[in-house]
């Protein structure tokens, strides 16, 4: 028998505990223990950036994080986005702008945009692509998921007035 | 991956003791980066798993008139998010800017780019050029190395069993000083060196003649290489353009690089030259007071 350890943490503002092993990855509980699929996996070694979730606030790459780290924190994935059935305004951007074609990366890339959209409302979009380098898109091309991002800072902009 | 045991310790004492029981079938854990990585991909193996970012001394860093005294564990992102540290220390965030994309910057550190002893890794040329003081814990006490000792061969360092590293001392940032870290890679960003250099500076008053330099170059040898040599052939000299070719060349003739998908041996020789050349403009541009940006 594995041992696995009990682990407390809240996810998307709910609190939640599991039983994971130590080897397990925080991306494979979300996934396959509390079935929050949202976060996906493509690469498992923190290339593709398609696992992003924030902890604590930070954008991390949750196959690089093992879950029973996660004691006491607070993780924000992508199902913790929309609000009373109503989408997010990143992820009312990205599909207006047809910014995803299979959409493995899209969750990712709208954890890091919101991540960089909550420091800086306003960003260059140098700012964008340096702070999105760590998603790789192998479908869309990164120039409409860019023109994605700057139209939400627009429209969070506008909703913030 | 094969299961291993996760032991979170709060206290350096706990931390050796956890870490000497085990020896080398245990690893200690700070961002994960490489060591998630390494374990998963069966590159290593361990029986047990230290998570050291519970330990105060270890994620903490102070910025005094001493220096800076930076906690291994402390992530890359807290670096450069702190103004004091940007002025201050340039180079070492150029360097946390640059270790891989964002979400490897939460988690990863400068303590664990440096005990994984990487050949290439992107910090150690600027903590080299920064004359670092490694801070090491370990069953008999507490000892401290210079870090242009720490690495002795590709993955491997000076760390006895149980030890760990706790903090890097970075000496005062002297007046007219400047540093800066530069790497070539063939994107902009998240990719591995293909050479990296670092380089130190400390200028007169005048901001004309070089005082004192350290240079120190990433992925042309089995470790980190200082520049003994051709740092010390600095001191006295004009900060001009000619002072500066001299060292490039110093830099091309000491590196001893390997061929290899990213570069050949002539190629990254070559580079080490214009690399070197490079970090030391940025360098006395800065012990000037002037913005230089690698970036551009
Ligand atoms: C996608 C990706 C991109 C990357 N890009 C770069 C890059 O551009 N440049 C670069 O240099 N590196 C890069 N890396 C490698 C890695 O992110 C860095 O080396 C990072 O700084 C490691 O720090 P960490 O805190 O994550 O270390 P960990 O993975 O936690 O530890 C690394 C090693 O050091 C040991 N260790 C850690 N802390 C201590 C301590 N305090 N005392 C004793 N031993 C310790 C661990 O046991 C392990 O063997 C990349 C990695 C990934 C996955
Ligand atoms: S699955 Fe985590 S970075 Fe690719
Ligand atoms: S839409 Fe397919 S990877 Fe980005």
């Amino acid at each position: 028998m594995v041992r696995k350890t009990h682990v407390a943490t809240t996810i998307n503002g709910e609190p939640v505990e599991f039983l994971c092993e130590a080897r397990q990855s925080l991306l494979e509980v979300l996934r396959e223990t509390l079935g929050l699929t949202g976060s996906k996996e493509g690469c498992n070694n923190g290339n593709c950036g398609a696992c992003t979730v924030l902890l604590d606030g930070q954008p991390v790459d949750s196959c690089l994080v093992l879950a029973v780290e996660v004691e006491g924190a607070q993780i924000t994935t992508i199902e913790g986005l929309s609000k009373d059935s109503r989408l997010h305004p990143i992820q009312q951007c990205f599909l207006e702008d047809a910014a995803l074609q299979c959409g493995i990366c899209t969750p990712g890339f709208i954890m890091s945009a919101k991540a960089l959209l909550d420091r800086d409302p306003n960003p260059s979009e140098h700012a964008i692509r340096f702070q999105l380098a760590g998603n790789l898109c192998r479908c869309t091309g990164y120039d409409k998921i860019i023109r994605a991002v700057q139209d939400s800072a627009k429209r969070m902009a506008g909703q913030n007035k | 991956m094969n299961d291993f045991e996760f032991q979170t310790a709060t206290t350096v004492d706990e931390a050796v003791s956890l870490l000497a029981a085990k020896g080398d079938r245990a690893r200690v854990l700070t961002g994960g980066t490489d060591l998630i990585v390494q374990l998963r991909e069966n590159l290593r193996e361990a029986d047990l798993v230290v998570d050291v970012k519970k330990i105060p001394e270890l994620i903490q860093y102070s910025l005094t008139e001493k220096g800076l005294r930076l906690g291994a564990g402390v992530p890359c992102y807290r670096i450069y998010g702190d103004e004091a540290i940007r002025k201050a220390y340039p180079g070492l965030v150029d360097s946390a800017r640059i270790i891989g994309g964002w979400q490897i910057q939460s988690r990863a550190s400068i303590g664990g780019n440096l005990c994984n002893s990487s050949p290439a890794a992107d910090s150690i040329p600027t903590l080299i050029a920064y004359n670092v003081i490694c801070h090491i814990a370990g069953p008999e006490g507490r000892r401290t190395v210079p870090v242009a000792e720490f690495c002795t061969a590709p993955g491997r360092n000076v760390l006895k069993r149980g030890e760990l590293l706790t903090e890097l001392e970075f000496p005062a940032a002297a007046r007219h000083s400047g540093g800066a870290y530069l790497r070539f890679i063939p994107r902009n960003e998240m990719d591995i060196a293909v050479v990296g250099a670092g380089a130190w500076v400390q200028l007169d008053a005048k901001g004309e003649t070089i005082e004192r330099a350290r240079l120190a170059l990433a992925a042309v040898a089995p470790t980190p290489l200082f520049l003994a040599d051709a740092s010390a052939a600095l001191a006295g000299k004009p900060a001009t353009e000619a002072t500066f070719k001299e060292a490039a060349a110093a830099a091309s003739a000491i590196a001893r690089p390997i061929n290899d998908k990213r570069g050949t041996l002539e190629y990254r020789k070559h580079l080490a030259g214009v690399l070197i050349e490079r970090s030391l403009v940025g360098a006395v541009r800065r012990a000037r007071g002037e913005k230089w940006d690698p970036h551009v």
